[in-house]
């Protein structure tokens, strides 16, 4: 079940030099651990095996993990190609298009409007008006289409313009798209793929501004996965549209224009997996979408002052990878969650119950989950921005954790 | 305060009856022409409209653009008899302007009339129209409608007797059920609401099926998980029943879009009440049908009540046919209670819905003589009076046994025989499925994915556990 998640070093500190093309192959290939690439800010690298060699001055600027049996001659050259998030998910999209006439997408503006957030453009006009349908503007009912379409034997992608816009769809998502697998005793499957843009934006009112995995995650039957890397998103993408569960895919929408490389070659990733971005040993930061960026960021202030955080891309937001994540409240100890779902119930609240659960003998002091507060998340963008867990908030709750 | 309460209730189910007996008023039924796939004439007064054909709807969807082509045939909308032959264009198509304010009433003087066959003795009426029926289509249509009525009977009496949990009839709506799918293909895909187990009866679907359904045993094809009723057979391509009401009206448009792309000679048939009517669902699903050209036919079983709610309660329309108009649909009033009526315009609805790739809306009227479930009894918001009628002068078995008994196709001898057999039948499948095993714990956890995530599989760990430690709290009767 477990597929290693390959990655590449990446870096937009990458100078055109060819430093790269002497690099090593790291030694552990088969186990989970990864072995990652880093990069200096003088843009020298240098390989860093097993997370068990500690190396303070170890930096990362990118968020993005390596392969760990990465062969020697896809790192020697450059390796992929360079693209935006949005566009790794229209790659992703179109690979699979492409490798099964079932699979089609529907939802407002994806058609030769190419989408609101452009994941859809061009489809239109390679695979015609069929398969990536404009529909009317009512979620529920091109929701329910694609129910329906599923039922009789397509694979639809359904696109929300915003996820919270599928708040009016919840009725097909949890009653029927969750359930009718279950119901009809496994005689009608569901394989949809439910993405959209989600999560705090810039100034985009409270409506806008929607974190729907915290609604959706008691729903039985669905999966849920959040995209936060221009690789993940397009292996994500891909996972999701191959599953025969329906899948919710979150992206963020201040993600879109994330500039990555990812390799040439086909890749599809784990729908239940996490990912390891930065292995370390003081603290367990577990995060996902937005919030990655933020830890990261604040990762960068924590070395400098002598922590060494261990972050977690999570990924799965349902299930949870509680093999990934135990394993490092195994070594550390010590877990801070940080998200952008409101405290209450979202999904901080069910991982920190998970968490306590499970390995509540290997933590010595209790979970500190950092989100955003029960408010509506405000136009003005000062307050907007206070809603949203900063780095700095992270670094002082890190040392608060660690003393 | 009590007894001025009881007047007005007693008046307003008075208005409710007289609008009923109405229907008796109506006589031939309206011509059509003798080609089988034209459209049904609309109403008199918009005979200056002409139906529109065939060409333009397979432009969209296979092309760029639908602004263009909608707009064509918009054009045509713009007759002769407006006030002004001046024309102006907006988005969405050239139209005529009038200097007269002049709105639009919110109904016209007369209903939409209601297409019938057969009298309320079942002869056929004088210059009727309708799609012939072999003898043996109509033997067994008939033959269904009695099983359906005996399986209703029963089941209904074995959850009063506290077999089985839950039970609802479609007392009064036999016709509905049988004679819209005999008038369909196996291929069909058909999205049920709940009123229309005799869809998969005329399937295939075996009596002995059915009560596996409502008793939850392992023979039920949904593993025990849902509840009486709730039927659902992928071989049959009748999909699983799902509760809330009208969800599956959008995901008939899905269905029928995925029958389109490949290229199937089939379409989507699905049902819902008038109380379905007033979800979004339903105007959002005739909507995207339209845009969409799929092919759908969309079946509203007007029966008149919506569990406590009358029609005048539910919408303020006539009825569900003028909204088929609303959305750019084909329409249709049918009596429910026809069979032959019913039979005629599905037969002909889907012609329409496959050949020109879009929807058509089917009013069936009728009315719901069982109360809405075996959780409710009617006779607390309408006459007894009422409900007998119903049952014995409008029943539509009767009706159509009378037809078919004209005929020479049918005898006493064959009712009476037909009835014990299928009596004998059912109690016999009662009694297999009641002493049958119920599912296994396992399917608890099974199916709520493609394989068991590991949090299930825990969870399922825990529940054995618990079971291991307090057998005595575990029914006996269920495997682990």
């Amino acid at each position: 079940m477990a597929t290693l998640f390959q990655g590449l070093p990446s870096s937009t500190a990458f100078s055109s030099s060819n430093k790269f093309n002497h690099a090593p192959a790291p030694t552990s290939f088969s186990e989970r651990k990864s072995s990652i690439v880093t990069v200096r800010s003088d843009a020298r690298w240098s390989p860093v095996l097993n997370s068990a060699t500690h190396k303070p001055q170890r930096l990362i600027t990118n968020a993005v993990a390596t392969k760990a049996d990465s062969s020697l001659a896809s790192t020697s050259s450059k390796p992929g190609h360079e693209l935006l998030l949005f566009e790794a998910l229209r790659e992703g999209l179109e690979e699979e298009m492409e490798r099964d006439p079932c699979v089609c997408v529907m939802g407002e503006d994806v058609g030769h409007y190419g989408g609101s957030y452009k994941v859809t453009k061009g489809l239109a006009t390679k695979f015609g008006d069929l398969r990536v349908l404009d529909t009317p503007i009512a979620e529920n009912s091109f929701t329910g289409m694609g129910i329906g379409a599923a039922m009789t034997g397509l694979r639809p992608i359904i696109e929300g313009m915003n996820m919270g816009f599928l708040l009016l769809a919840f009725n097909q998502i949890s009653n029927n798209c969750g359930m009718l697998h279950y119901t009809s005793g496994g005689q009608f499957k569901i394989p949809v793929v439910i993405r959209g843009p989600g999560g705090v934006g810039r100034q985009l009112g409270a409506e806008h501004s929607q974190r729907l995995e915290s609604y959706f995650q008691s729903i039985p039957g669905i999966q849920m996965v959040a995209c936060s890397t221009p690789y993940n998103a397009k292996g994500l993408m891909k996972a999701a549209i191959r599953s025969e569960n329906p899948v919710i895919l979150f992206e963020h929408v201040l993600l879109y224009n994330l500039k990555d490389r990812i390799p040439d070659e086909e890749y599809v990733l784990s729908l239940e997996e996490a990912e390891m971005v930065r292995p370390g040993e003081h603290v367990t930061i577990l995060t996902y979408s937005r919030m990655r960026y933020h830890v990261m960021q604040a990762a960068k202030t924590l070395v400098n002052k002598g922590y060494d955080p261990e972050v977690i891309d999570i990924r799965s937001l349902k299930p949870f990878d509680l093999h990934t994540i135990g394993k490092s409240v195994k070594k550390t100890h010590r877990v801070l969650i940080v998200e952008e779902c409101m405290r209450t119930g979202g999904i901080g609240a069910s991982l920190t119950a998970a968490i306590t659960e499970n390995f509540n003998d290997d933590l010595d002091a209790p979970i500190v989950c950092l989100s955003s507060q029960d408010v509506p998340t405000p136009y003005a963008g000062t307050l907007e921005e206070w809603t949203v867990v900063q780095p700095a908030q992270i670094v002082t709750a890190v040392e608060q954790l660690c003393q | 305060m009590a007894s001025s309460w009881s007047l007005i209730k007693r008046s307003r189910t008075l208005i409710h009856h007289k609008k009923k007996l109405a229907f008796l008023g109506i006589g031939s039924a309206p011509t059509f022409s003798s080609s089988s796939s034209s459209p049904f004439m609309k109403r008199p007064c918009a005979a200056s409209a002409p139906y529109i054909n065939n060409h333009f709807r397979f432009l969209r969807r296979f092309e760029s653009t639908k602004a263009e082509a909608a707009q064509l045939e918009l054009q045509h909308y713009v007759t002769d008899d407006d006030d002004n032959n001046q024309v102006i264009d907006f988005p969405g198509g050239k139209v005529a302007f009038t200097s007269e304010m002049r709105f639009i009433s919110e109904s016209i003087q007369k209903r939409v009339p209601c297409y019938r066959v057969l009298d309320d003795n079942g002869m056929p009426m004088k210059y009727s129209n309708y799609v012939q029926i072999s003898k043996e289509m109509a033997v067994k249509m008939y033959s269904d409608m009695v099983t359906l009525q005996t399986m209703d009977s029963i089941f209904y009496e074995v959850q009063r007797q506290g077999r089985i949990s839950f039970y609802l009839t479609s007392m009064g709506e036999e016709a509905v059920n049988i004679a819209s799918a005999a008038a369909l293909s196996f291929d069909d895909v058909i999205l049920p609401q709940y009123r229309e187990p005799g869809v998969l009866l005329w399937r295939g679907f075996t009596l002995q099926q059915f009560v596996d359904q409502l008793f939850g045993n392992t023979s039920d094809l949904g593993k025990g998980r849902q509840m009486p009723i709730h039927y659902g057979s992928n071989k049959h391509n009748y999909f699983t029943v799902s509760s809330p009401i009208a969800t599956q009206l959008p995901q008939a448009v899905g269905a029928a879009y995925s029958l389109k792309i490949d290229g199937k000679s089939a379409c989507a048939v699905t049902y819902c009440g008038d109380g379905g009517t007033s979800e979004g669902d339903f105007h959002a699903g005739l909507n995207f049908a339209a845009v969409m050209d799929a092919p759908v036919i969309f079946i509203c079983r007007n029966n008149g009540w919506a569990i406590s709610t009358p029609v005048e309660e539910q919408f303020r329309s006539d009825g569900v046919v003028v909204k088929g108009q609303a959305y750019g649909i084909w329409s249709i009033r049918v009596d429910g209670n026809d069979a032959l009526a019913v039979y005629s315009a599905v037969h002909t609805a889907r012609e329409i819905a496959i050949k020109e790739k879009r929807p058509v809306l089917i009013e069936a009227l009728t009315y719901r003589v069982g109360h809405h479930s075996t959780s409710d009894d009617s006779t607390k918001y309408r006459p007894i009076d009422e409900i007998e009628y119903w049952k014995m002068e409008r029943n539509p078995v009767n009706r159509f046994k009378r037809w078919v008994e004209r005929n020479g196709w049918w005898s006493d001898h064959n009712e009476s025989e037909l009835r014990s057999s299928v009596r004998k039948q059912l109690m016999q499948a009662i009694q297999v499925a009641e002493k049958a095993q119920k599912p296994p714990l396992s399917d608890l956890f099974n199916d709520v994915y493609d394989r068991l995530p590991s949090n299930l599989e825990e969870q399922e760990r825990i529940l054995r556990e618990i079971v291991k430690k307090h057998p005595e709290d575990y029914p006996s009767d269920v495997p682990l």
